[in-house]
This record gives structure tokens, C-alpha cells and sequence, in this order.
């Protein structure tokens, strides 16, 4: 497999929210507009960047009983390079995102890939599999949050598309998070038919 | 190279290995941002400062002033021009909807509000997260320029002046009771006011705190349209 379908495969055949559904905790948590669905994905796909290739470049070193654990701390202290990256230099975006940075840790995409692409494939092609995953999450994440923040509020990356007054509130509250995702995911299922 | 087996030895040195590594790296890092995590926890805290008490020269960031009342720590952060007591930003907070509402409240040397600024909550966003501009200036509930000495605020259902947030009555109680109590402990720490009026607005400031306990629960009970979370 070349590296650019690695990457494409990441967006589009095995989108993770879309497709896969992993992570969906942080997918229905943070998307409460554009903005912050962006910056948790963007967050997400360094991590899995840097986690994905290092997994891949000491996959000899790792003894196959204890690989989940150091996948963990490899895969935490990334995340932990990151938050205190962000808290430091974009303290607005981590204070919206806040408690989700720490629990990227946790999100299965992160050890999924880790376990069913980087400790099989080398550094290069894990390199554009964490990009095209990361693309792909960062897209959904995005789309998920402008729908959630259009329909709730009548803005889209902030800027005022229609009166606030029509705006229907659920959406921006936790319930319009799972009603949003169902129908984008609907939506997605019925294109990928129609291709094949 | 072949994969390493699965001895124990194995397993003990490359878990301890990459735990090192690991701890090594995070070590640098911290190092290196701690500074700048100061600075910018520092910076919100002084722009919030300079927009509720506008017009001074010192650095009222550098030495609040602590003051504990029930459980609850106030900080007084005092402004000066020329030397002069201007006004200063109190730090208060109380229990909104979702859980603790922190609140920065500019008073003028006469006690009156100058302006406000919502430094952390946890209320419901798009109904109580909109505390944040209600009581400015041009907002529905303005605060501004009304002195909590002379009556302390409620909501016009209390049978106050301030008009609540849509669906959103609890952290309307909370964020007016942050201020009454922010007003209370500002005149008490005082020296320029007279002792006589620091004890005139003690006495309703504790009372304030009496309704709003049974308010807040009757409140629970009226189970108000939107606050859902």
C-alpha cells in the first residue's frame, strides 16, 4: 500500500467518527462549535502523529507482553507535552477544551492505530496513517461542531449566518451532539453506497 | 533486528527504560513552560484587573488582599493613580447551577460597580453561560454603576430590580449573590468608608446569603424550563 492511500484511507474509508466510530467521547463533548471541534482535532492528530511513529520506530524494543503499557506511556506523555504546550501558548483554546486535552489519552483511536497500524507497518507509512486518521477525525470533528453551532446558534466559525433568535439551543447542548452525529453519519453511510 | 522475546528480564528493562525516557522528556518540558504558563495565567488575571477598574498605575495583580467568610476565600485586588485609592477588583465566587461561578467585580472608592468579568464557570452553555455579558452595560440585567450597599441586588422575582437570565434564574441568584458578597467584604476591608456604613451592609449581606440558601432550594423544586443539565 503506498503511502497516499494510507492517507486517504484515514479520511475517507476508515474515518474514524464516520466509520470506525472510535472516540466518541471527546467527538460528542467538544463539538460544541466549529472552532473547538477544529482544535480538539488538530490536538488529537499530533498526538496520534507522534505517537504512531515512535510506536512504529521502537516496535523491536518492545517485548509483545508489556506493549499495551508502554504504548500508554508513550502515547500519555505525549499528551502531556502538548497540554502543557498549549497551556502555556494558547491559553483561550485550552481553556475551552480543558479536562479533553488530559483524555486524549484514553481515546481508542490513539491505541487502536497504535495496536492495528504502527506496530506492524515502519515509521513512514505509520507518519501518514496518524495524518490521514488524525485529517480524517479533525474533518468530522469540524464538520460535526459547524452543524452543531449553525443550528444552535446561527453562526459558523463565529460568524453570524442567520438571527441567534432562530437558533435551537438543543443543539448546542449534549443531546443535539448525539442527534447531529446520527444524521451526519446517515448522511456519510447513504454517499458511500451510492460510490459503490 | 528481531523482536525482543518476552522474558521477564526483557519486559523489566524496557518498561523501566521507556518510563525514564518518558519522565525525562516531560521533566524538560515542564521546565521549559512553566514560565510562560505563569505569565499567561498572570496576564488574563491583570487584563480582567484593567478591565473592571479601569484607570490605575500600580500593579494590583502583584498583592491581593485574602479574606476568608464562610468557607469561601475573597481576593481584594486594590488599584491606586497618583498614590489615591481608585477603586479595586474583588475576586468572589459562589455555587451556580453547574458548580462553582468565579467572578471578578470592579468597585469604585463609593462602592458603586464599575464593571464585571465572568472568570470561570460551569453553567449550562448557551443559557447560564450568558452571565458573561448580561449584566454589562447595554445588557439586559445591567449592573453597572448600581451600588449593593444602598439595596443589595436580586432578581425581580425576589422582589429585586435585576431581571434574570432567560431559563436561567439559579445562576442569576449565584452570579448576584458572588457580587453582594464581593460588595460585603469590600467595605469591610475599606478604611477610608465609615465604620457606620460598613455595618449597615453587613447586616443585609448576611441576610442575602440566608434567602438565597432557601431560594436555591426552592428553586430546585420550580425545576425552571430550560436549566436541564
Amino acid at each position: 500500500m503506498n503511502n497516499f492511500k494510507v492517507l486517504l484511507n484515514g479520511i475517507v474509508k476508515e474515518n474514524p467518527t464516520f466509520v470506525l466510530l472510535l472516540g466518541m467521547c471527546p467527538t460528542l463533548g467538544t463539538t460544541s462549535s466549529a472552532l473547538n471541534g477544529m482544535g480538539m482535532g488538530l490536538a488529537t492528530m499530533f498526538v496520534l502523529i507522534c505517537s504512531n511513529v515512535v510506536i512504529s520506530a521502537i516496535k523491536n524494543l518492545v517485548p509483545d507482553m508489556v506493549r499495551i503499557p508502554i504504548f500508554v506511556v508513550v502515547i500519555a506523555s505525549f499528551v502531556t507535552v502538548l497540554q502543557m504546550v498549549m497551556q502555556a501558548y494558547v491559553p483561550a483554546l485550552y481553556a475551552t477544551l480543558g479536562l479533553f486535552i488530559p483524555l486524549i489519552v484514553v481515546n481508542c483511536i490513539l491505541l487502536g492505530r497504535a495496536e492495528a497500524f504502527a506496530c506492524k507497518n515502519g515509521p513512514v507509512a505509520s507518519f501518514f496513517d496518524g495524518l490521514g486518521i488524525g485529517l480524517g477525525f479533525t474533518i468530522a470533528l469540524t464538520l460535526l461542531g459547524g452543524v452543531r453551532e449553525f443550528l444552535g446558534t446561527g453562526k459558523v466559525f463565529g460568524f453570524s449566518l442567520m438571527s441567534e433568535e432562530y437558533g435551537m439551543l438543543i443543539f448546542v447542548l449534549a443531546p443535539g451532539a448525539f442527534i447531529a452525529l446520527g444524521y451526519l453519519i446517515a448522511i456519510v453511510n447513504r454517499l458511500r453506497k451510492s460510490e459503490s | 533486528m528481531k523482536k525482543l522475546e518476552s522474558s521477564l528480564k526483557n519486559m523489566l528493562l524496557s518498561l523501566t527504560g521507556f518510563s525514564v525516557v518518558a519522565g525525562a522528556l516531560l521533566g524538560w518540558v515542564n521546565d521549559v513552560t512553566a514560565g510562560p504558563i505563569a505569565q499567561a495565567s498572570s496576564k488574563t488575571l491583570s487584563d480582567a484587573i484593567a478591565l473592571v477598574v479601569p484607570g490605575f498605575d500600580n500593579n494590583p495583580a502583584e498583592a491581593p488582599e485574602e479574606v476568608e467568610a464562610d468557607g469561601v476565600v475573597y481576593k481584594i485586588y486594590r488599584a491606586t493613580r497618583d498614590g489615591k485609592f481608585v477603586g479595586a477588583a474583588v475576586e468572589s465566587s459562589a455555587n451556580g447551577f453547574g458548580g462553582p461561578l468565579t467572578v471578578l467585580v470592579g468597585f469604585d472608592a463609593e462602592g458603586n460597580i464599575i464593571d464585571y468579568s465572568l472568570l470561570s464557570h460551569a453553567e449550562t452553555p448557551g443559557l447560564g453561560s450568558k452571565a458573561a455579558d448580561w449584566f454589562k452595560k447595554g445588557g439586559k440585567g445591567d449592573i453597572t454603576g448600581k451600588n449593593p450597599g444602598q439595596a443589595p441586588l436580586a432578581v425581580t422575582k425576589d422582589g429585586g430590580q435585576i431581571d434574570a437570565i432567560t431559563a436561567s434564574t439559579i445562576t442569576t441568584r449565584a452570579f448576584l449573590q458572588a457580587v453582594n458578597n464581593a460588595y460585603a467584604v469590600y467595605m469591610r476591608q475599606d478604611v477610608d468608608t465609615s465604620s457606620g456604613a460598613s455595618q449597615q451592609v453587613e447586616e443585609p449581606a448576611d441576610e442575602s446569603q440566608e434567602t438565597d440558601a432557601s431560594s436555591g432550594a426552592s428553586a430546585q423544586a420550580e425545576q425552571e424550563g430550560g436549566d436541564y443539565e
